[in-house]
């Protein structure tokens, strides 16, 4: 028998755990890109873990969707990063703050 | 359910997947250096594609693998070399004051309630799925994924492919130099 649903759901859960915390805490920006994407794999997972225990496709197909929009959001990300470090030579989000009131 | 003697393959392959996502996620965490936090992120997608296998996700596994760890990887290995960053010198120090203990407080309180969660709820309730598109055991995962991908979700799939037409060009716009207003100004 297959390991319960319940094992890899936590495992999703500390997995969307520690990336909240390094995208609360880094400064950088492309880390903080990276820790966005451990927690779309989090979710990813916790839909999988779903499709399999309810035994619906459906789970599969938005992981299947969130991928996509993971690539198109870091293709956009990356592009915005660039953007912004050849203004300010730097992808520190603490030097962003023109906006700041 | 606790009496139930659960197969030593797919503990042995869950407690492998743990290792991999835990160790990379905590790696990218620590490590100091850009490139190997990427590196350490790779770690961490190619443990989620074995827990994918674990779970009959093939194609979905295979997805991660080429998509993830090769593409966009590679894009922030690719940028990451691009912008020469090396070293973060902002991590330490630290303008807000009592950040990281409210972060790990706010993400600590998140986790154990999504822990409690699960302790309390009985998900598997044996009723099959709602959509109509229920996952057979044996027959091909990528059949099924791939019927249903262009038949029920057929809308949202072609809404996709809009997406990455705008995050292309969106890309190409925003990393190129704009030579005219650097003149001006």
């Amino acid at each position: 028998m297959n390991v319960p649903a319940a094992w890899y759901l936590v495992l999703a859960a500390v997995l969307f755990g520690i990336g909240a915390y390094g995208l609360l805490t880094r400064r950088s920006a492309l880390i903080m890109f990276m820790c966005v994407e451990l927690m779309l794999n989090a979710v990813n997972l916790t839909f999988v873990t779903f499709a399999r225990t309810l035994s619906d496709v459906g789970g599969q197909a938005s992981v299947f969707f969130v991928m996509v929009v993971a690539a198109a959001e870091v293709t956009v990300g990356l592009g915005i990063v660039v953007a912004v470090f050849r203004r300010r030579h730097s992808t520190s989000v603490d030097e962003l703050t023109e906006m700041k009131g | 359910m606790s009496a139930t003697v659960y197969a030593l393959p797919s503990i042995v392959v869950f407690v492998t997947a743990a290792v991999l996502i835990v160790v990379g996620a905590l790696g990218v965490l620590a490590v100091r250096n850009p490139v190997h936090a990427a590196l350490s992120l790779i770690l961490t997608l190619f443990g989620v594609a074995v827990a994918f296998i674990a779970q009959s996700a093939d194609f979905l596994a295979a997805v991660q693998v080429i998509v993830y760890a090769g593409a966009i990887v590679v894009i922030f290995l690719f940028v990451i070399m691009f912008l020469g960053v090396g070293r973060s010198r902002h991590d330490h120090v630290e303008p807000l004051v009592g950040q990281r203990p409210l972060a790990a407080l706010g993400v600590a309180v998140t986790v154990g309630g999504l822990i409690a969660l699960l302790a309390s709820s009985h998900w598997v309730t044996g009723a099959t799925s709602a959509s109509g598109s229920s996952l057979v055991k044996g027959t091909g995962n990528v059949r099924q994924l791939g019927t249903a991908v262009f038949t029920t979700y057929l809308y949202a799939f072609e809404a996709t492919a809009a997406l990455l037409v705008i995050a292309v060009i969106g890309a190409v716009v925003l990393a190129r130099r704009e030579r005219v207003t650097e003149e001006a100004e």
